[in-house]
């Protein structure tokens, strides 16, 4: 006797934690049957494999359903046609935009095309994580791209607002999103010399979230680097560089960076390139770190190098090419010696603090403002960048 | 007289996408009730339109209003071709046409499309103005309250109880006309649906008319079913209790008063100790003077519903085609007595199936055996009656119970509905009485009329009444009717309880009078529905009785069977459980008369055997009484199936049931009876485990006082006896006796064996689960909020190619275990929780499928209170003397503010009760522990203070003022804002439903009307929605979504005594095809909590959204 058709529905609808977490995972029916049995729920509450399997058939029948609403998180909450506490579908919400990191990681820096969904076998195997699963999280990006890639206001906040996401997660998001809308800001300007139209264009495949081949050559140096490291990086410089960061009702979105801000940050050139300005700059940080760091010799002799370093990677980022080189030059020219010369955290920390507050006291530098926020990134970025 | 009906058109949300080039929709709408039609502007390329229309008027008769659906299309306007239909709201009008209910109708419905299911929402507001005069039409019945409740709802109080109404309308389905060859699907199903909504509204409107004619203001109970018999039509029925209704303009006095009726029935039997014989009673003389015709009753209606009323008064001139017939009388308590000739009896009453003989054509299969068994019993009945009459003392109690009598026989048919009862409603109960009849729809002479199935349900009402009065009873309790339909050949059935009901409540008028008369009718508390109300001495039956082990006064038999709930007042020992008998039968493909003939020589057996298997069960479970007793018997192609539900209980009042013996056929075989011993001990075993499970141990009576009391020298005539602990003859047991006694199992052949097995099979629910299928679980009383209403439906196939009775069963029997092991699994979080008012259907839509719809409810409860509460029932009775001197002292209290609103209904009063009181007492232990005799000597004062209050009542002046009424209207205020969703409010409202007629915890301010729905699903790309259970399931969350809705737009927060009265299930997966038609009902109310309620004196959080918080979990 078998059961042709076997239905449970609930006025309240059931969401079993367990299997919704199978089903996210992207296992079938069968292997969610297998992994729960493995659980040991047959022992916990007697009962039989059939029931199992038609428990676990109702569940998925259930998230099937839902996924349609989940795709748009606000009409979950409109919809008449589940009845679910308010608490549960937060749930709902926060576990299916729940993402691998490593998957994030991998994604960082390539396109959200047709391409890159037919590599994410290649990228499931690397990271473990399920193929149905990383599809499923590769279309949550780019629909939250999608979603926001147009509308104004602070990037983070729109998230939160359209997926109902809780505020770290939506933050993670919005890093990713930052990521992808500056390499969209880069084809406003041209540089990628497609002759796709460009901004307002629906056609998102063309979007690049890192510029396409900006870790090409970095890859393996960068590779230490964790996707926390890159969120917390955007987060940074979208708090810091960002429109809304100055005044939340620019009228930027948020994730693009001001044209005005990045064209300024040539004028900081003027840090390196004036010789004077140089000494009187590398005699002031000394003055100030000698005796508190233990690498000061190393400070001392690196200097020049260091500053070029931090000065140019600002006055390079208008043009595209040279952005996607923002981390490789950061990592190359900057922790590489450091590490080398095995300073520790705090000394770059204490360097850092001083080698930005410095340019207060040098007679003839107009830009304090634009440094310092420039730098405050920076800062934020190497600091977090400085591990093994 | 006209009513004007606005209508306006909000905005849409969520429109599916209808121009694939735009990825949008140009959307309007068409509104359209009765012949007129409006539309909207097109709101051009949105998915979210926002119309905003001017009111739409409507200026109709109230005829109309109440027959018609308000029709709401939303269409996506195309330049060019036609415009597509995205989908259509149904509304039923009918809650804005009293005036205690909905007001308005405004919010979000989901746009139904019979093809796609939900495609969006739309938000409409409905208003009607209704020209006020509401007594001189009568075509309409405008203002007559509906309540799909089967009790008197929450917040009302029943001055008069009428009595049955019915009603019954046909029409030809437009799924067999002609014009279903050439349109579309979608088309034919809206055709259904409006029909049917056509059809529910018309049959209201008759129904209401009746009431009207009886005077009443309300029916209750109302069960609208609709049979789809084909080519020869669609026809929709009702029956219901017509009542007086009056609405406690507080629902918060009434909180202390509903104490007082019952303890009032439970301190008189103190002061007036009646005699012994009184109720022993049957019916008295003018009952045997009765004559069946129908007229003199039946003064109502006539001139306004031609259909069918007056035609049901005449069926013999009718044209009936015929079926066979056959008149049963199966499964009354008393064939489960120890007497083998009962059963016999039984067999030969349903073998000589009743020709009825005023047939006008010839239907040539029939057993022309004229002679009814019923007839005979009918005779005794009323032989006895009149015998006994005169032996009970006094002729004032003779003429009282006259009056009774004649009250409930001015009515054509003496049937309520209703399941539970206000306190001393119901006297005495009797029994079930069941009636079944196989008819061929195809030798309907008119179809298109409902004379012919007037008739056949007159005739099966006849039969119900001649039944109960063959119990001694006149009236028939707890009353319900059903078809099942396979093909031509048509089961029509119809069962109840008979009882012996108190006058108080059936009789303008008589207010006064029958106080006196309570007092002499009154029984003793929690016993006396059980005592019997026939003669011991002339038994319709051969039965066993005792002594109640509770007054020891009256007699009661050793096991009750009904099918209604079972009655607050009954002191019950342990918790409850669900029990199930499961049966299959065979039979032979054939066509009409020898369908049907072969359909009704098996129905007896398939009864006998149900009722075996019931008794079984009970036994096995250690238990006495069944209530919410339910056969349902399913005809298929080639099969029969019964299914019987109920809910087991150990009454106090009745002797502790005996064991189960196993005897076998060949004593002399050695490896045999140890086979036999060992199954005897798993037996034994189960029993001793099933009464632990239960907390069934009633408390052990001293030898000497069952031994005085109970004569009854009857064991003449029984050759078996079981164990039973009160008796001693276990030795007496005679096997080489062939015959059954329904306390041993004999065990000659596989057969047996199977049976025994399956017995033994039962799994009781894991640990922290209960379950029944009555509204409350005795034995628990401290439920908790949390409830979960769910649909589960399995169809199955039986793969057997040769299937034998045996292996049948035992799959319809793993099949119903499965499903319940399955629900238990499902809920396992809810634990500890009770599955109440389960409500299994089996349907049988092709020739190897079967299909199983259960409806339930799971409510939580507290284990640790309930640990308290259930402490030692045994102690109960020595508790009772003790207990509560508060509530002596509250009582002058109670009465005062008002003793005759009545209608405490059980759960919501002891929930009320827990809430008000801080005694942490349980409401129930209370209710069964009032030291009567400490009243007895106020009661004179307490009478007087009655009879003026009523008096009072009488002239139409109720005045009670407590501190609570303040607090109510607040607190509907107060919801209605919570409830009701606020155009901001992004989230949903949150509407609970359950099949039950209270919310746990919860106090139903206002009963805003009837939901009564009708859907119709269909696909023809079955495999793209996930299969048949994929269409299903969706097609059921969408039921649910619509349900919900409606209750929300009438500004309502919950739904009770849902129920899904039909869900047909057909698919052909080869043309990836599938349809279901599903018909749900319900009472939409407004509901309070009660920790809202106490705390509503203090500035409300109105912040709060609803739906958080405790409205989480439904």
């Amino acid at each position: 006797m078998s059961s042709d058709l076997d239905v449970f529905v609930g006025n309240t609808t059931l969401i079993d934690e367990e299997v919704y977490r199978l089903w996210l995972d992207g296992h079938s029916v069968a292997e969610a049957v297998a992994r729960r049995l493995r659980g040991g729920v047959l022992e916990r509450e007697g009962t039989s494999v059939a029931v199992l399997q038609s428990d676990t058939r109702d569940h998925y029948r259930t998230f099937q359903m839902l996924e349609r609403l989940l795709h748009a998180p606000p009409r979950l909450l409109q919809q008449l046609l589940f009845q679910i506490p308010p608490e549960r579908q937060a749930l709902l919400v926060q576990r299916y935009y729940a993402f691998d990191e490593a998957l994030a990681r991998e994604l960082l820096g390539k396109k959200l095309s047709k391409g890159t969904k037919k590599e994410l076998d290649e990228v499931s195997a690397r990271t473990g994580v399920g193929i149905r699963s990383c599809r499923r999280q590769f279309d949550n990006f780019k629909r939250v791209f999608k979603a926001v890639e147009e509308l104004r206001g602070p990037l983070a906040e729109n998230i939160q607002q359209l997926f109902l996401l809780p505020p770290a997660l939506a933050r993670d998001y919005a890093a990713i999103v930052f990521s992808g809308i500056w390499g969209l800001w880069e084809r406003f300007w041209g540089f990628l010399g497609c002759p796709d139209p460009p901004f307002s264009s629906r056609d998102y495949a063309a979007i690049v979230f890192f510029a396409n081949s900006r870790f090409e050559t970095g890859k393996r140096r960068l590779q230490f680097l964790s996707f926390g490291d890159f969120a917390a990086c955007a987060q940074s410089m979208m708090a810091h560089w960002s429109q809304g960061a100055l005044a939340p009702e620019a009228a930027d979105p948020d994730g693009d960076l001001p044209k005005s801000f990045l064209q300024d940050l040539k004028e900081l050139k003027v840090l390196v390139s004036d010789k004077d300005l140089l000494d009187q700059h590398k005699s002031l940080v000394c003055s100030a770190l000698r005796g508190k760091i233990s690498v000061y010799n190393e400070l001392e002799a690196n200097f020049k190098a260091l500053s070029r370093a931090l000065v140019n990677v600002g006055g390079k980022l208008t043009h595209a090419r040279d952005v996607r080189d923002f981390f490789v030059d950061l990592v190359e020219k900057v922790i590489e010696p450091c590490r080398s010369d095995k300073w520790s955290p705090g000394d770059l920390r204490l360097f850092l603090t001083h080698y930005t507050a410095a340019p207060r006291n040098l007679p003839g530098f107009r830009h304090q403002a634009l440094w310092e926020r420039y730098m405050a990134a920076i800062s934020a970025c190497l600091l977090r960048m400085y591990h093994d | 007289m006209p009513g004007k009906l606005k209508v306006k058109i909000v905005a849409g949300r969520h429109l599916p996408v209808m121009d694939r080039a735009s990825d949008l929709t140009d959307a309007f709408v068409e509104v359209k009730f009765g012949n007129t039609t409006f539309k909207t502007d097109v709101y051009p390329k949105s998915l979210n339109p926002q119309w905003n229309s001017e009111w739409f008027k409507f200026e109709v008769d109230d005829e109309e209003l109440q027959d018609e659906p308000l029709q709401i299309t939303v269409l996506d306007h195309d330049t060019y071709s036609a415009n597509d239909a995205i989908g259509k709201v149904y509304i039923d009008i009918d809650p804005l046409l009293y005036s205690e209910a909905a007001t308005v109708i405004s919010g979000w419905f989901p746009i139904y499309d019979t093809i796609h299911g939900i495609r969006g929402e739309i938000n409409v507001v409905v208003k009607v103005d209704l020209f006020n005069d509401l007594n001189r039409f009568r075509q309409s019945s405008c203002g007559v309250k509906f309540f799909c409740t089967t009790s008197i709802p929450k917040c009302y109080r029943a001055v008069v109880i009428h009595g049955f109404v019915e009603e019954l309308v046909v029409n030809e389905d437009p799924e067999y006309q002609w014009i279903d060859r050439i349109r579309t699907p979608r088309a034919s199903n809206e055709a259904r649906q409006r029909l049917i909504s056509l059809m529910s509204g018309e049959l209201q409107r008759k129904i209401g008319l009746k009431v009207l004619e009886m005077r009443g203001n309300a029916v209750v109970g109302y069960l609208q079913c609709f049979d789809l018999e084909g080519e020869s039509g669609l026809v929709v029925r009702a029956i219901g209790t017509a009542c007086t209704l009056d609405k406690l303009s507080n629902t918060s006095a009434f909180l202390p008063a509903c104490n007082s009726p019952s303890k009032e029935m439970k301190e008189i039997p103190f002061n007036e100790d009646p005699n012994p014989n009184t109720y022993s009673s049957g019916p008295s003389t003018p009952l045997k003077n009765q004559t069946y015709s129908f007229s003199p009753s039946k003064s109502y209606s006539r001139q306004s519903s031609s259909s069918d009323t007056d035609l049901s008064l005449t069926p013999k001139t009718a044209p009936s085609p015929q079926g066979p017939r056959i008149f049963l009388f199966p499964s009354s308590p008393t064939l489960s007595c120890d007497s083998p000739h009962v059963k016999k009896s039984c067999l030969l009453l349903s073998g000589s199936s009743v020709k009825p003989l005023h047939c006008s054509h010839v239907s040539p299969v029939v057993l022309r055996k004229s002679v009814s068994f019923t007839e005979e019993l009918l005779l005794a009945a009323s032989g006895m009656g009149s015998g006994s009459a005169g032996k009970e003392g006094g002729p004032f109690k003779t003429l009282l119970r006259q009056q009774t009598q004649s009250a409930l026989e001015q009515r054509e048919f003496p049937f309520f509905t209703l399941t539970t009862f206000p306190p001393g409603f119901l006297l005495h109960v009797g029994g079930v009485v069941s009636a079944r009849s196989v008819k061929l729809l195809d030798r309907i002479h008119n179809p298109d009329e409902p004379e012919t199935r007037d008739a056949w349900w007159a005739e099966i009402r006849q039969e119900i009444k001649s039944h109960a009065k063959a119990l001694g009873c006149h009236a028939v309790v707890g009353y319900s009717e059903s078809t099942s339909i396979c093909e031509e050949v048509c089961i029509l059935s119809a069962s109840g309880t008979a009882a012996v009901l108190n006058p108080r409540f059936l009789q303008d008028g008589t207010m006064e009078g029958c106080l006196e008369q309570r007092i002499e009718e009154a029984s003793p508390p929690g016993c006396g529905f059980c005592h019997i109300p026939y003669d011991e001495l002339n038994m319709p039956f051969p039965a066993h009785l005792t002594y109640c082990y509770n007054c020891r006064k009256q007699k009661v038999p050793d096991v009750l069977f009904t099918t209604i709930d079972l009655p607050v007042e009954a002191i019950v020992v342990g918790k409850g459980c669900l029990i199930q008998a499961r049966l299959c039968r065979l039979k032979k493909k054939a066509q009409a008369e020898a369908n049907a003939t072969s359909i009704s020589n098996l129905l007896p057996f398939m009864e006998y055997e149900v009722h075996t298997q019931l008794m079984n069960k009970l036994k096995l479970r250690g238990m006495n009484a069944l209530f919410g007793l339910r056969i349902q018997i399913t005809v298929g192609e080639n099969m029969l199936m019964g299914l019987a539900s109920a809910t087991g209980v150990y009454l106090a009042a009745l002797p502790t049931p005996g064991g189960i013996q196993i005897a076998g056929k060949t004593p002399n075989d050695g490896t045999y009876e140890q086979h036999i011993s060992h199954m005897q001990k798993k037996i034994n075993d189960t029993i001793a485990k099933n009464k632990e499970l239960y907390e069934i141990n009633p408390p052990e009576l001293p030898e000497e006082i069952i031994g005085s009391p109970i004569p009854e020298p009857r064991q003449r005539s029984r050759l078996l006896r079981s164990q039973s602990e009160s008796s001693d003859e276990v030795t007496e047991l005679d096997l080489s006796h062939g015959k059954k006694d329904a306390f041993v199992l004999e065990i000659d052949d596989t057969d047996a064996m199977e049976d025994v097995h399956s017995l033994l099979t039962d799994v009781p629910p894991p640990s922290g689960f209960y379950s029944c299928n009555t509204e409350i679980m005795p034995g628990i009383n401290n439920w908790t909020p949390e409830i979960q209403m769910f649909t589960a439906v399995r169809v199955s196939r039986l793969s057997n190619i040769n299937p034998t009775n045996q292996t049948l069963n035992k799959n319809f029997n793993d099949l119903c275990e499965n499903l319940l092991k399955s629900l238990y699994f499902k809920l396992r979080s809810m634990v500890p929780c009770c599955l109440c008012h389960v409500n299994f259907t089996v349907a049988l839509p092709e020739d190897e499928l079967v299909q199983i719809a259960v409806t339930a409810v799971a409510i939580t409860y507290d284990k640790n209170q309930a640990l308290q509460a259930n402490k030692a029932p045994t102690e109960k009775s020595q508790q009772r003397a003790s207990t509560d001197n508060e509530e002596q002292l509250q009582f002058p209290l109670e009465l005062s503010s008002d003793p005759l609103s009545s209608q405490p209904f059980s759960p919501a009063k002891e929930a009320l009760e827990g809430a008000s009181s801080h005694t942490g007492i349980p409401a129930a232990q209370r209710a069964t522990s009032v030291d009567y005799s400490s009243f007895a000597d106020r009661c004179n004062s307490w009478i007087e203070l009655i009879k003026l209050k009523a008096q009072t009542i009488r002239r139409g002046s109720i005045k009670t003022t407590t501190s609570l009424e303040k607090a109510s209207p607040l607190a509907e205020g107060y919801l209605r804002h919570r409830s009701v969703p606020s155009g901001t409010n992004s989230t949903v409202s949150v509407v609970k439903m359950t099949p039950l007629s209270f919310l746990p915890g919860a106090k139903i301010t206002k009963y805003l009307g009837i939901i009564n729905m009708f859907f119709i699903r269909e696909t023809t790309s079955l495999r793209e929605e996930g299969g048949v259970s994929g269409f299903l399931h969706a097609f059921i969350a969408e039921v649910f979504a619509m349900v919900r809705a409606h209750v929300a737009a009438l500004g309502g927060n919950a739904v009770v005594s849902y129920i899904m009265k039909q869900c047909v299930f057909m698919e052909n997966p080869n043309k990836n095809q599938a349809q279901c038609l599903i018909n749900v009902s319900g009472d939409a109310v407004i509901f309070v909590r009660e920790s809202e309620l106490e705390a509503l004196p203090v500035p409300a959080p109105t912040a709060q959204p609803a739906g958080s918080a405790g409205d989480v979990t439904t």
